[in-house]
C-alpha cells in the first residue's frame, strides 16, 4: 500500500540550552493517519511533537537543527524563515491538560477563527457548530454555548480543546497524551474521536498508554532517551518488534 | 524522654506565635475603639450641635470649616479632594501599571523581569515625603508651565500634580500585584492560545488578562485604598483649603491632609477642633476598609488554577 507523507522529520537535531534532547530524527508521519509516540517519561515524545508547531519557540534557550518538512508545499517547519504563527495555523495541539480558555463555550472554539481573521458572525456560528459536531460534543453543549466553559465536565473540556483544535481546520493535529488526566469513560470518547478524525487530518498522539497507542494508531514510533529506536505500522511494531529495545518496552520489562 | 522535651518546646513555641499574632489583632482593635469613641466624642460635641444635628450636618453641610469660629462640619469638602486626588492617581497608575506588568510578564526577558523586579520594590522605600515634594516643585511648576500655552493658570497648590505623583508613587505597588496576578495565570492557557497561532500581544490581552481579572481589579483595588489613605504628597502639594470641586487645577483639602494640618496645631487635648480629626479619619477608615473589602472580595472570586 502506498501513503502519502504530510511530515518528514530529517536529521532532526534539538537542544535545551546545551542539552541534546533530541538525537537524529528521522521520520515520516503519514496523510490521514494516526501516528502514536510512545516511550518512557523523558524520552523525547512530548519534546518531538511540540517541535512540529514550534512550541518551542516560546521558550528561551531551545534550539532546533536539521528539518521538518510539511508537504504538500514542502516547507521546512523548523527554518528560521517560516512563521510559527503561520505554521500553528496549518497544525494544531491538543494538551495534557484540558485547558479551555474561561470564556464561554462558544468563544473557546471560536478564538482560532477570529485569530484568522474571520468576523462574520453567521460563518463564526456555522463553524462553531461544525467543529463542536465533529468533535462529538454539540449535542451536550447546543444549549448553552454561552455558558463558561469550566462549567463542562473534564471529559467534556477536552473535547472542547479538540473542538477548538480543529475549528481552524488545521491539516495536523497534535495530541499530547490527551487522556492522561481523564476517567476511562472520557477517555474511550476521545479514543473514538480520534479514529473518526483522521478521515480528515493527519494525527500525531503522544501517549504514554501502550494500550491506547495499539487501539486508535496505525504507525507507532518508539523512543528511547532522546532517539528514535523504531518506527513502523502499529501491528508490526506491538506484535513483531525488529528491535530488542522495543521488545523490552511493549512487553513491560522497563519505563 | 526527649520526645517529651521536644513537645514542650513545640507548645511553647506554638503559644509564642499565637501571642504574637494576637498582639497585631489586639492594636487595630485598638485603634478602631479610640477612633469609634472620638468619633461619638465629636458627633455628641455641643458646639457641632450635638447628635444627631451634628450627624445630619455631617453630610449635608458643603463646607468644612470646625476649627473657624464659625464652625461648619460637611465632610464633602474633604471627601472630594481625596477622591479627586485618588482618581487622578488611578487614572494614571491603571494603564501604566497594567502596560508594566504586561510587559514584565509576558514580554520581558526572563533576566530583565529579575532585575527589574528589586527596582519596583525599591521606589516603593523611596519616602513618601520625598515625593511631595517633588509634586511641590517639580511636576507643579512644569504643569503651570504646559497651561500657560492654554491660557489657563494653575495655582501653586492643586489636585493634579499630587495626583500624578501619587498615581506614580503607587505604580510600583500596582504593577507588581498585577504582575503576579498576570504570572498566576497557568503556562497551558497561553500555550493554548499560541497553539492556535495567536501573537505574544493577543495571547497577553484577549487570554492572560481576561484570565486575571479578579486578581488585576483586587490589585487596583488596594492601589486605590494606599492613594486614599496617602497622607505626605498631598499634605505638602494639595494645598490646605477644603474645596468641594473637581476641578484638579484648584488646591484642594484630603482627609489625611486635613489631619496633618490639624494634628501639627496646638489644639486642646479633647476639643472639638481637636476631636474633629478623627470623625474625619473615621470616615477614611471606612472608605478605605470598603475598598479592602471589595479587593478581597475580588481576590476570593481569583480563579484557582
Amino acid at each position: 500500500m502506498t501513503e502519502e507523507i504530510k511530515l518528514k522529520v530529517e536529521n532532526f537535531n534539538f537542544y535545551y540550552d546545551s542539552f541534546l534532547a533530541l538525537k537524529n530524527i528521522n521520520i515520516s508521519i503519514y496523510k490521514n493517519r494516526v501516528t502514536a509516540i510512545i516511550g518512557p517519561s523523558g524520552c523525547g515524545k512530548s519534546t518531538l511533537l511540540r517541535s512540529f508547531n514550534r512550541m518551542h519557540d516560546l521558550y528561551e534557550g531551545t534550539r532546533y537543527e536539521g528539518s521538518i518538512i510539511l508537504y504538500p508545499d514542502g516547507i521546512n517547519i523548523v527554518s528560521r524563515t517560516v512563521d510559527p504563527l503561520y505554521i500553528r495555523m496549518r497544525i494544531g495541539m491538543v494538551f495534557q491538560k484540558p485547558n479551555p480558555f474561561p470564556k464561554s463555550i462558544f468563544e473557546n472554539v471560536a478564538y482560532g477563527l477570529r485569530i484568522k481573521g474571520i468576523t462574520n458572525k453567521t460563518e463564526l456560528a456555522d463553524r462553531v457548530e461544525k467543529a463542536l459536531k465533529d468533535a462529538a460534543l454539540w449535542e451536550e453543549v447546543k444549549d448553552r454555548l454561552n455558558e463558561n466553559a469550566y462549567s463542562l465536565s473534564g471529559g467534556q473540556q477536552q473535547r472542547l480543546c479538540i473542538a477548538r483544535a480543529i475549528a481552524p481546520e488545521p491539516e495536523i493535529l497534535l495530541f499530547d497524551e490527551p487522556t492522561s488526566a481523564l476517567d476511562p469513560i472520557s477517555t474511550g470518547k476521545i479514543e473514538d474521536l480520534i479514529v473518526e478524525l483522521k478521515t480528515k487530518i493527519t494525527i500525531v498522539i503522544v501517549t504514554h498508554n501502550m494500550q491506547q497507542a495499539a487501539r486508535i494508531s496505525d504507525y507507532t514510533a518508539f523512543m528511547y532517551l532522546g532517539e528514535l529506536i523504531e518506527f513502523d505500522r502499529t501491528e508490526k511494531l506491538f506484535t513483531n518488534p525488529s528491535k530488542k529495545l522495543t521488545e523490552d518496552y511493549i512487553s513491560g520489562r522497563f519505563g | 524522654m526527649r520526645i517529651e522535651y521536644k513537645k514542650k518546646i513545640d507548645y511553647l513555641f506554638k503559644g509564642f506565635l499565637l501571642l504574637t499574632g494576637l498582639i497585631s489583632i489586639l492594636v487595630t482593635i485598638a485603634i478602631v475603639i479610640v477612633l469609634i469613641d472620638d468619633t461619638v466624642n465629636f458627633f455628641i460635641h455641643p458646639e457641632g450641635g450635638g447628635f444627631p444635628t451634628s450627624v445630619i450636618r455631617f453630610f449635608s453641610e458643603t463646607e468644612w470649616t470646625p476649627t473657624f469660629v464659625n464652625k461648619k462640619i460637611g465632610i464633602w469638602p474633604l471627601l472630594c479632594g481625596t477622591f479627586l486626588i485618588a482618581f487622578i492617581a488611578m487614572a494614571i497608575s491603571i494603564p501604566l501599571g497594567l502596560l508594566i506588568a504586561v510587559y514584565l510578564s509576558e514580554f520581558a526577558p526572563h533576566s530583565l523581569r529579575e532585575s527589574v523586579k528589586p527596582w519596583l520594590d525599591f521606589l516603593e522605600a523611596v519616602p513618601t515625603v520625598v515625593y511631595g515634594y517633588f509634586a511641590l516643585l517639580g511636576v507643579t511648576p512644569i504643569l503651570q508651565w504646559i497651561f500657560r500655552f492654554f491660557g489657563i493658570e494653575v495655582q501653586g497648590m492643586n489636585a493634579l500634580s499630587p495626583g500624578i505623583v501619587l498615581g506614580v508613587m503607587i505604580l510600583p505597588f500596582t504593577a507588581s500585584l498585577v504582575e503576579d496576578s498576570l504570572r498566576g495565570v497557568p503556562q497551558y492557557l497561553r500555550e493554548a492560545a499560541y497553539s492556535l497561532g495567536a501573537t505574544k500581544l493577543q495571547t497577553a490581552f484577549q487570554v492572560v488578562i481576561p484570565a486575571a481579572r479578579s486578581g488585576i481589579l483586587a490589585a487596583y483595588l488596594l492601589g486605590a485604598s494606599r492613594a486614599i489613605g496617602e497622607t505626605m504628597v498631598v499634605a505638602i502639594a494639595a494645598g490646605m483649603y477644603p474645596n468641594l470641586t473637581l476641578n484638579p487645577l484648584e488646591p484642594v483639602q484630603t482627609i489625611t491632609g486635613y489631619i496633618v494640618q490639624v494634628a501639627l496645631g496646638d489644639l486642646p487635648f479633647g476639643s472639638f477642633e481637636y476631636l474633629s480629626i478623627f470623625a474625619a479619619g473615621f470616615m477614611l477608615f471606612i472608605v478605605t476598609l470598603f475598598f479592602n473589602l471589595l479587593a478581597l472580595y475580588f481576590k476570593s472570586k481569583m480563579e484557582r488554577y
